[in-house]
């Protein structure tokens, strides 16, 4: 019965549009004669299955789609120097590049399973250890915006769908298709010239890129991080919350005909309050899917942020990696990208039928 | 059944027209009838306007600006001057004018877009038909894979594509394209469920209608308009994704696009000196051609499904 009710909600998931036929007349009657009470463990199993079998297509993907890099990654590694016979050999060795490929695969896929993901080439470091030094500092970044334009988003186009078609609509709805369409490189660089380096009477009010200034301990080490982190986390909202503004808009105007608002209005209740107590918990079901699920944009947005301000996190690293291109890095990286937006989408898939008692019982 | 006349507005008193004619003239009242819903979409039109202007831009490019712009060699200024008269927007660090850079680039940029966001929507069309039409194990695997593209990142996928391809334009149409059809394929395929639980479906299957008939026939038809407002949204996520691609240096490197010029504009410290004339028009033509591809798309949309309430 679980896996029934599973193509109904992943149709949902596809966007914002995707009215996938629901699981109609017999087969919910089906449903209702099964047991209720095993309903939400099996869903859980079956999607954590999925999310499993994700994780493990992306670990193989990641292998082999960067074996396709032509020419030899030990002439990468030189640099273009002038290298002996013999110490390209030594490089093989070192990275396991003299094994066949199919030895090679099972090394990588062991290594993974045990927690290892190789050794950068360009770091001489283990790739695994570049990572877990990055990822605090893009937690830090992503985990910043990404509360700041949820929160942002959702109030606007809660507010934009309540005053639908009206002046403050339309203006929301406008700046929010503009942001959405700006290059988010770009916004970053021009805030850059603009609030960093000082433009005409505007001084130089941030600074340019980087984390920390350095020296620095205590209080006033976070005071300097969080000076840093300004602009790259107004970038990030900046190109985000459109999205966003927009789903819950949406989600809400879908739900503005419904009686239960009249009950709420005729009961006497004050606009703001049948908004914040009735209209807004209702549209918040579908927006909390596609949240979740543009975490997917908001790691390329990542990406490139980070490359624009130096930020030290994992998309300033891919950068870095793939200008070399330095592959099992390169190769980690992807893998964490590509799990970390799994994970999220499992994640939604969890919190839903918690949410939409209707959904996955 | 010889009058095939396409101008037949008036209603002719032929005995019977042929159901060609018929056709081409319930479907030209039907262009007709979306042209006057889509007028009353300002926003819809704005971006309309704006897309005429840059194709007409990028159309006569080569007789305003001439192919000789992106030469490095014998440019006509000194590299990054401010805006003058001869150099409305400044010189690049060849000492090029980066306005007819802007214009050039508007040629790759939107051809770019187009052909990925064409084979996008052309994967996801195909693959969301078929398996809305072959049930069983097909759909099933089907729905997997696209699922699974879903999940992936695409722009993290992209750049791992055009990694591992050589650097060109086609590989750059590719790995947008190839990334990004998973939405469109749920799309079309939720449409084609709908349509093919319809009774008319039946009836051509009845009277032998085969799979390639019904999808072709009646499948098609009603997920094209569906398709056309897909495409349009996807050109502007194409272009903003070729832009994205070629700032990281993934791009074709013999060619200029906004990206590349962006790319270029942050190489030569553009940015740590102020340069702003540099960075500025290339970012603002990427921003208002998307912007204006996203207008038209959300305009044909509500078109198309008045229920959306998309904000005129």
């Amino acid at each position: 019965m679980a896996a029934e009710a599973t193509p109904a909600l992943a149709e949902d998931s596809g966007g914002p549009r995707a009215s996938g036929p629901r699981a109609t007349g017999p087969r919910a009657t089906g449903r209702r004669a099964g047991r209720v009470g095993s309903g939400y463990p099996r869903y859980v199993a079956g999607k954590v299955g999925g999310a499993v079998v994700s994780l493990l297509a992306v670990l193989v993907t990641s292998f082999f789609l960067f074996r396709l890099i032509p020419g030899d990654p030990v002439k990468f590694m030189t640099g273009g120097r002038q290298v002996s016979a013999e110490q390209l050999a030594a490089y093989r060795q070192e990275f396991g590049l003299d094994l066949p490929l199919w030895k090679q695969f099972t090394n990588y896929c062991g290594q993974a399973l045990t927690g290892g993901l190789g050794t950068s080439y360009q770091f001489r470091a283990p790739v695994i250890d570049k990572i877990t030094e990055a990822l605090p500092n893009t937690l830090l970044l992503t985990g910043t915006a990404f509360v700041l334009y949820t929160l942002l988003g959702v109030w606007l186009g809660a507010r934009a769908a309540w005053r639908g078609g009206g002046p403050g609509d339309r203006f929301n709805t406008g700046l929010a298709l503009t942001l959405y369409s700006i290059p988010s490189f770009w916004l970053g660089l021009l805030l850059i010239i603009v609030f960093a380096v000082g433009m005409g009477p505007i001084p130089g009010l941030f600074p340019t890129g980087g984390m920390e200034s350095g020296g620095q301990e205590g209080f006033a080490y976070a005071v300097d991080v969080a000076h840093h982190l300004v602009l790259p986390v107004v970038t990030l909202v900046a190109v985000e919350y459109g999205q966003t503004l927009l789903v819950t808009r949406s989600a809400l105007l879908d739900e503005m005909g419904g009686d239960y608002l009249t009950t709420a209005r005729a009961k006497g209740l004050r606009d703001d309050l049948v908004r914040r107590r009735h209209a807004v918990p209702n549209a918040m079901l579908p927006t909390v899917t596609l949240i979740f699920v543009n975490l997917g944009r908001t790691v390329a947005g990542v990406i490139l942020v980070e490359t624009v301000f130096s930020w030290p996190g994992l998309g300033g690293l891919f950068y870095q990696a793939l200008s070399v291109p330095d592959l099992p890095l390169v190769q980690g990286l992807f893998f964490v990208f590509a799990a970390a937006v799994i994970v999220m989408n499992t994640l939604a898939d969890l919190v839903y039928p918690l949410l939409d008692p209707r959904v996955g019982r | 059944m010889t009058t095939q006349t396409p101008e037949t507005d008036a209603p002719v008193p032929a005995p019977s027209p042929s159901p060609r004619a018929l056709a081409r003239q319930r479907r030209r009242d039907t262009a007709v009838r979306f042209w006057r819903q889509y007028r009353t979409h300002r926003a819809g039109l704005a971006g309309l306007a704006a897309l005429g202007f840059f194709a007409l831009l990028a159309l006569t490019a080569p007789l305003t600006v001439g192919p000789d712009v992106q030469s490095v060699t014998d440019a006509p200024g000194r590299p990054l001057e401010r805006p003058s008269a001869a150099f409305p927007f400044g010189t690049d660090r060849f000492g090029r004018g980066v306005l007819g850079l802007v214009v050039w680039g508007a040629r790759v940029s939107l051809l770019v877009g187009l052909l990925a966001a064409v084979l996008s929507v052309a994967i996801g069309a195909v693959v969301g038909i078929t398996a809305g039409h072959f049930r069983g194990w097909y759909a099933t695997v089907m729905m997997r894979i696209t699922d699974w593209f879903l999940v992936m990142p695409t722009l993290v996928l992209a750049i791992a594509l055009a990694t591992v391809m050589s650097r060109s334009l086609g590989t750059v149409v590719l790995a947008i394209g190839v990334t990004s059809w998973p939405t469109t394929a749920r799309l079309v395929r939720a449409q084609t469920l709908a349509v093919e639980s319809r009774p008319y479906i039946e009836r051509a299957t009845a009277l032998g209608g085969g799979h390639w008939h019904i999808m072709s026939r009646h499948v098609l038809p009603n997920v094209m308009p569906l398709v056309l407002a897909q495409t349009t949204l996807m050109i502007s996520s194409a272009i903003l994704a070729e832009a994205t691609l070629a700032f990281l240096g993934l791009g074709d490197p013999t060619t200029v696009s906004w990206g590349g010029l962006l790319q270029d504009a942050r190489e030569a410290g553009a940015v740590s000196s102020g340069h702003w004339w540099y960075l500025v028009p290339p970012g603002i033509a990427i921003a208002v051609v998307a912007l204006a591809f996203t207008l038209c798309g959300r305009a044909v949309e509500s078109v198309l499904n008045p229920k959306l309430g998309v904000a005129r």
